[in-house]
């Protein structure tokens, strides 16, 4: 350390003052860049709202709050309502996600906990994050081709044992029906529920597992104790952000929930979303027809809004438990 | 402290105190086809501290896991040779890995709280063994013994992770107290903490001793000289391009540190090692 070492008796050799040297520059332009395109994308999302809402505003004017609860839509008198459409939007997301939560959580589980070997998990876990790129519209062609007539014997046999269950029934269904929908959803949102549960155990340290075992607890226990409750953040989110998807999914409803105009209890039955009836109708509608669907629209924003507020409000509950 | 509460397959009703805990006979642990030690013979002794020392990768974690079968865990690993708990072979194939982590519990290098309050993580045993306890109570001993009641009694309700790391260790210490275990393996529980936490796990292992086996890993030789009994040094040997780990010395703790009857020994406790 002779050369080297350090002399700093004369305050000139320690620098640190503001420079304007070129990666200062790079870095201030940076965060100039990022903050000119947030805003933007905020402008964005102001503006497709304002729009849509204007554009809806003579719809509202004319039928006000009532539009929620009407289920009628009739172009011909010019009477317009979605209530059928909220219920059908509803319907399906919660039911896909009652198929999609345990299938993706277990193969989230499946795939992380060493139940199998290496060469089985890697395989299912690439064609897992696979289905999520197959477009929604061939899921749609393969719901109406292969699915519909695939399940009709067991919708029948289960319209058939529980016509009492309101849910489950009506005639005996044929094809197109909100319970279709749900399935095929559920197939599009489980990826994203198994792929982010996944991360998120995969994140969890290592050691914790051992904790569990170390104590006598079996896998099971483990995983339903342990593991469960300390990844239930992201597992939360997962669910909020596979909910959002199928919300707002469009080809999958308009080709099979059978875009009846009625309301109608039965999943077996055919129904609509407010996406399927506005993927439908765009096109032939006139004037004031337009104005209704962009005030279904508005709706349907809302609708996701308050999901996604609830879905914030609830990860952050969990986030507080944790800590 | 109860193994005649065993239940199943580690039958050993017989309260019979066996001077020895574990027996082990020509031990070697393979983690897939590569030996990581071999031919480890040795007895531990019950209600005595018994540690383990040797340099980095000798195998004493891997020999230390076969305790509680916590190798079983691990994909590829095997294990060759004979070990006996309480006259038991432990690897016999009526024997239920998770029953004999009961029985015997383990503290690990880094602490490990669940991410729970401080009172589920100490009740988490007894409520997943199905323990037919006080909770409250069990609780309150366990963290009283693991000395860290004074420090936790106001907030049981906060989480185990906002404790500090030597408060953290204490705290999974208790919880695998909680679960009355027969002995309890500790692998380098020391290594992150400061020296007076350091201090405090040491005397409380002390006092564990009147009713506990404890087997511990250390890299610290004042450590092992201040708490064990029994001390077994273990090395590294080049087979070909194999490190494996060897059994060198296993004698009572003076001797190993006085007096041990093998050179690496007495080069490695001097720290003339390497
Ligand atoms: N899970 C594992 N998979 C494969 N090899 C392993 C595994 N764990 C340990 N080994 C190997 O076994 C040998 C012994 O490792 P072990 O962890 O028992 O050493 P150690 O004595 O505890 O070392 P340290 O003092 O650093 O903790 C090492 O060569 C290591 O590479
Ligand atoms: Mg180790």
């Amino acid at each position: 350390m002779t050369s080297a070492a350090r002399d700093f008796e004369s305050s000139q050799d320690i620098n640190i003052e503001k420079k304007m040297d070129s990666s200062r520059i790079l870095d201030v332009g940076f965060v100039r860049l990022t903050l000119v395109l947030s805003i933007f994308a905020g402008i964005l999302l102001i503006l497709v709202i304002l729009q849509t809402t204007e554009a809806a505003l003579p719809a509202i004017q004319q039928f006000g709050l009532e539009f929620l609860v009407t289920s009628r839509w009739n172009p011909v008198e010019n009477i317009f309502g979605v209530l059928p459409q909220i219920y059908g939007t509803l319907m399906t997301s919660l039911v896909a996600l009652v198929f999609a939560v345990p299938l993706g959580i277990g193969t989230a589980i499946f795939l992380t906990e060493d139940f199998a070997p290496k060469w089985i998990t890697v395989p299912i876990g690439f064609a897992i994050e696979l289905i999520v790129a197959i477009p929604s519209v061939v899921l749609g062609l393969w719901g109406i081709f292969v699915l519909i007539p695939a399940v009709r014997p067991i919708f029948r046999a289960i319209n058939e044992s529980m016509k009492w269950f309101p849910l489950f029934g009506g005639p005996a269904p044929r094809g197109p029906s909100l319970l279709i929908v749900s399935l095929v959803l559920s197939i599009m949102i489980c990826p994203i529920i198994a792929s982010i549960t996944r991360s998120t155990f995969e994140s969890l340290p290592r050691n914790l597992r051992d904790g569990a075992l170390a104590l006598g607890a079996t896998r099971w226990e483990t995983i339903l104790t342990v593991m469960i409750p300390a990844g239930l953040s992201g597992i939360v989110s997962s669910i909020m952000l596979a909910m959002g998807r199928a919300l707002g999914e469009t080809m999958v409803a308009a080709m099979i929930s059978g875009n009846a105009n009625r309301i109608n209890i039965s999943l077996m039955q055919p129904g609509s979303t407010i996406t399927g009836l506005i993927a439908s109708q765009f096109g032939e509608a006139g004037r004031l027809q337009v104005s209704a669907l962009m005030y279904a629209g508005v709706v349907l924003m809302i609708l996701t809004l308050v999901v996604n507020v609830l879905a914030e409000i609830v990860i952050r509950r969990f986030q507080n438990l944790e800590q | 402290m109860n193994p005649n509460s065993v239940s199943g397959a580690m039958q050993t009703q017989s309260p019979k105190p066996t001077s020895y805990v574990f027996q082990i006979e020509n031990l070697s642990v393979y983690y897939g086809s590569n030996p990581a030690v071999k031919n480890v013979s040795l007895k531990v002794p019950a209600r005595q501290i018994t540690a383990f020392i040797g340099p980095s990768g000798c195998g004493k974690s891997t020999v230390l896991r076969c305790f509680n079968r916590t190798n079983d865990l691990i994909p590829g690993a095997r294990v060759e040779g004979k070990l006996t708990y309480h006259g038991k072979d432990l690897y016999a194939a009526d024997v239920d890995p998770v029953s004999v982590r009961r029985h015997i519990g383990m503290v690990f290098q880094k602490p490990n709280p669940f991410p729970k309050s401080i009172y589920d993580n100490v009740a988490y045993g007894p409520r997943v063994l199905g323990m037919k306890v006080d909770l409250d109570e069990v609780v309150e001993t366990s963290l009283k013994r693991a000395a860290l009641w004074d420090e936790v009694k106001d907030k049981l309700k906060e989480s185990g992770q906002s404790l500090s790391g030597g408060q953290q260790q204490r705290l999974c210490i208790a919880r695998a107290l909680a679960v009355q275990p027969d002995v309890i393996l500790m692998d380098e529980p020391c290594s992150a903490l400061d020296p007076i936490s350091t201090r405090r796990i040491e005397e409380l292992m002390k006092e564990l001793e009147q009713d506990y086996t404890i087997i511990i890993v250390t890299h610290n030789m004042q450590q092992a000289s201040r708490v064990s009994d029994m001390t077994a040094f273990f090395s590294v040997e080049l087979v070909g391009s194999n490190r494996v780990g060897e059994l060198v010395e296993f004698d009572k703790t003076e001797v190993i540190f006085n007096n041990p009857s093998k050179e690496a020994t007495r080069d490695y406790v001097e720290g003339r090692f390497g």
